[in-house]
């Protein structure tokens, strides 16, 4: 379900408002967070669905609102840092 | 078909914000059971339900959830009840509720749910806002995609549920039962593959470039604007809850001033009228008082939360709270607390992480709840008379001081916990909506009800030990002037009253503070009743101003003032945390450490006025 290649980053490096592709999920190196990318996936950060950070929040970037198909999520940095998506154009 | 049974205990399904509530509202009305499931503090809400033909079907509201993966205790109970691993009767029938604006999201539930072994119903809810938006959604093509019936519903319009109530008397359709196990992220990537399938074949949406949500939350959650609105959103709350509450606490008062005085006027004198009048009449309508308040402020809590944008606050006070060790998902429960500390306590429930719940259920008594309001008035009139401009800068001064306080020890709860864990956010930020007006009108019921059955129980049990305390004297102190200094509460204020001395406390409050221990609506009441006073409400609080300004030291006021922030005055919180922490030692913490930082403070405050003001 990886399919890293050199234009994907991560979400959590998205730039304010752009669109991207989601291209997968890290599977995380921590057991403990398999639960948390089990919820991402089951939230719909599925390959192929569109996201944008909508806003960053204030102070320091955090938490980012992002948008996916027709749902807005909080999600921190760290929880956004295991999609992995190619931004478009 | 071999089992033609009609269907007699249903169960709603569906994910948080897919309109569940409102749909089973919209179903039961008035006629629903709120309780907690067993052994969990996680609300059960139970129905009954007309059919089209008027057989009556059990309907219960089970808790949102993402996924039967559950993360929460909410998700596991909705786990647990559908999957027949409870107490709970397994229900003959799901009805699966799907925001028919989400199926992107909302399908994936309906798919788990077809593997459960249980009859499965669709309700595809808000398709009013589907059509308004112009998503069209092909329900013959979904039913056969899902092999499952698909009804619309219109949780907002009063005749909304009756293709589901007309489904409702159709025989169940046989299952075959099957046994659920919680799928790998390999089986859940393929079910997703599945709903992205029936999604693209049956669902046609407008660009999700013109939906106008990210626009106004580019603007919500601004972070400059976005704080103004809060800030003028928080504004408005607290002057309708000040003005409007307070003008109709007026009204409440004069009814129960004129109840005592008819029921003085046509009863003889004797115990059993002091005990109705003074202690029954008295201290229940004190209370009741501050009804309005509470309602005022959960009017626009849940108009707010309802209509979106308390998770938007929320997501804009995360970083800020961040601070303090909590999260945005703190924000709710805490606000809520400002009416009454026991609903914001029960609304920690939506905090996934423990600690972060926790850390808040413990913070949560000192947001200047609205049974502080009469206390802080009296005092503050009696500290500045004729001066409304700084009277109104003390009042705001104590609320804050209560959040700073609370911040402060989350803050320290925080650096305590060595092993303090990330806490997660995977909050969702539903689309802008207007609130339902029954679900709110429900809502507020059910809020007034928890005030009211405390009102009922606690307060007023309070209210009649504490007349028999202050009536029955106390044989060794048979040589004091007033009856008052002679009772039973009089010897219990003098022995209180060395604790409380260092803190400047004279024996009035000492023995005022015995019943505001247990419930701190009770005080100007019983401030009132040491002092020996009659007459109605209104009148007693003008009497009580003036001899607090004339008689008590400016270190003794203020000492009272800061005690009232901090101290735990009030039992129905310490119920509310150990049903909430299910654990004494949680529940003896917050009130040692409250007690202690009231004492601490007072201690301070007096001792530092007193020798400042002394010639």
């Amino acid at each position: 379900m990886r399919h890293a290649r050199a234009e994907t980053i991560n979400l959590n490096e998205l730039p304010e408002l752009c669109w991207a592709t989601v291209a997968g999920v890290t599977v995380p190196l921590d057991p403990a967070d398999h639960g948390l990318v089990l919820r991402l996936v089951e939230l719909g950060f599925v390959p192929g669905e569109r996201v944008r950070v909508v806003r960053e929040g204030h102070p320091g970037g955090e938490p980012l609102a992002i948008r996916v198909g027709h749902t807005t999520f909080a999600l921190r940095r760290y929880e956004a840092a295991f999609i992995r998506v190619t931004p478009e154009g | 078909m071999h089992d033609a049974a009609l269907p007699q205990r249903i169960a709603l399904l569906g994910n948080p914000n897919c309109g569940k509530t409102a749909l089973f509202n919209l179903l039961t009305g008035s006629r629903q059971k709120v309780a907690n499931y067993a052994g969990v503090t996680v609300e059960r809400k139970e129905g009954v339900l007309r059919t089209m033909a008027g057989r009556r079907v059990a309907v219960l509201d089970l808790p949102g959830a993402y996924s039967l993966n559950a993360v929460s205790n909410d998700e596991a109970v909705t786990r647990d009840v559908i999957t027949g691993h409870s107490q709970e009767t397994l229900p003959d029938l799901l009805v699966c509720v799907a925001d028919a604006t989400n199926l992107r999201l909302h399908l994936r539930l309906v798919l788990e749910a077809r593997r459960l072994g249980l009859p499965v119903v669709v309700a595809l809810n808000k398709m009013d806002r589907a059509l308004q938006l112009g998503i069209a959604v092909d329900k013959q093509r979904l039913a056969r995609e899902l092999n499952l019936p698909v009804v619309e519903t219109v949780s907002i319009h009063a005749h909304g549920a009756d293709e589901l109530r007309a489904l409702l008397d159709q025989p169940l359709q046989p299952c075959p039962p099957s046994h659920w196990r919680a799928p790998g992220i390999e089986q859940v990537m393929a079910t997703q593959n599945d709903v992205l399938r029936i999604f693209q074949a049956t669902v046609t949406s407008p660009s999700v470039d013109r939906d106008p949500s990210d626009r106004i939350d580019r603007f919500m959650m601004h972070p400059l604007w976005g704080f103004a609105v809060l800030g003028a959103v928080l504004f408005l709350t607290f002057l309708a809850v000040f003005s409007l509450g307070g003008w109709i606490t007026g009204f409440i008062e004069e009814g129960t001033a004129w109840l005592g005085t008819t029921i003085s006027a046509t009863m003889a004198e004797g115990p059993l009228r002091g005990l109705l009048v003074d202690g029954v009449i008295g201290g229940v309508g004190g209370v009741l008082a501050f009804l309005p308040q509470i309602l005022i402020l959960f009017l626009f809590i849940l108009a707010l939360e309802a209509s979106g944008y308390l998770p938007r606050a929320a997501f804009l006070l995360d970083r800020p709270m961040a601070a303090a060790g909590l999260s945005g998902r703190s924000f709710i429960p805490l606000l809520s607390s400002f009416a009454c500390a026991i609903p914001g306590i029960m609304a920690t429930r939506t905090i996934t992480h423990w600690r972060d719940r926790l850390t808040t259920i413990l913070i949560a008594p000192l947001m200047a709840c609205s049974a502080r309001i009469p206390v802080y008035t009296l005092l503050i009139a009696a500290l500045f008379p004729h001066q409304p401009v700084a009277g109104a800068l003390v009042m705001i001064g104590l609320y804050a001081l209560g959040i700073v306080a609370a911040m402060t020890v989350a803050w320290v709860i925080k650096r305590a916990d060595a092993n303090h864990a990330r806490s997660p956010l995977m909050m969702e930020l539903p689309a802008y909506q207007w609130p339902d007006p029954r679900s709110i009108v429900i809502g507020l019921w059910e809020r007034a009800m928890i005030f009211l059955r405390r009102v009922g129980t606690i307060i007023l049990a309070l209210t009649i030990v504490m007349w028999a305390l202050y009536t029955i004297p106390s044989p060794r102190r048979t040589d004091e002037k007033t009856p008052i200094a002679r009772s039973i509460a009089g010897e219990i204020g003098h022995a209180l009253h060395y604790v409380f001395a260092p803190i400047g406390f004279n024996e009035e409050i000492s023995i005022a503070l015995v019943p505001g221990m247990a419930a701190r609506e009770v005080v100007v009441s019983s401030l009132g009743t040491v002092y020996a006073m009659q007459g109605d409400e209104e009148q007693l609080d003008a009497q009580l101003t003036e001899r607090i300004a004339d008689e008590w030291p400016l270190a003794m006021k203020l000492s009272l003032l800061l005690w009232l922030v901090f101290a735990p005055q009030c039992l129905s919180t310490f119920v509310a945390v150990k049903r909430e922490t299910g654990s004494w030692r949680q529940m003896w913490i917050m009130g040692g450490y409250l007690f202690g930082l009231a004492y601490l403070s007072s201690l301070i405050t007096y001792q530092l006025t007193a020798f400042l003001t002394t010639p």
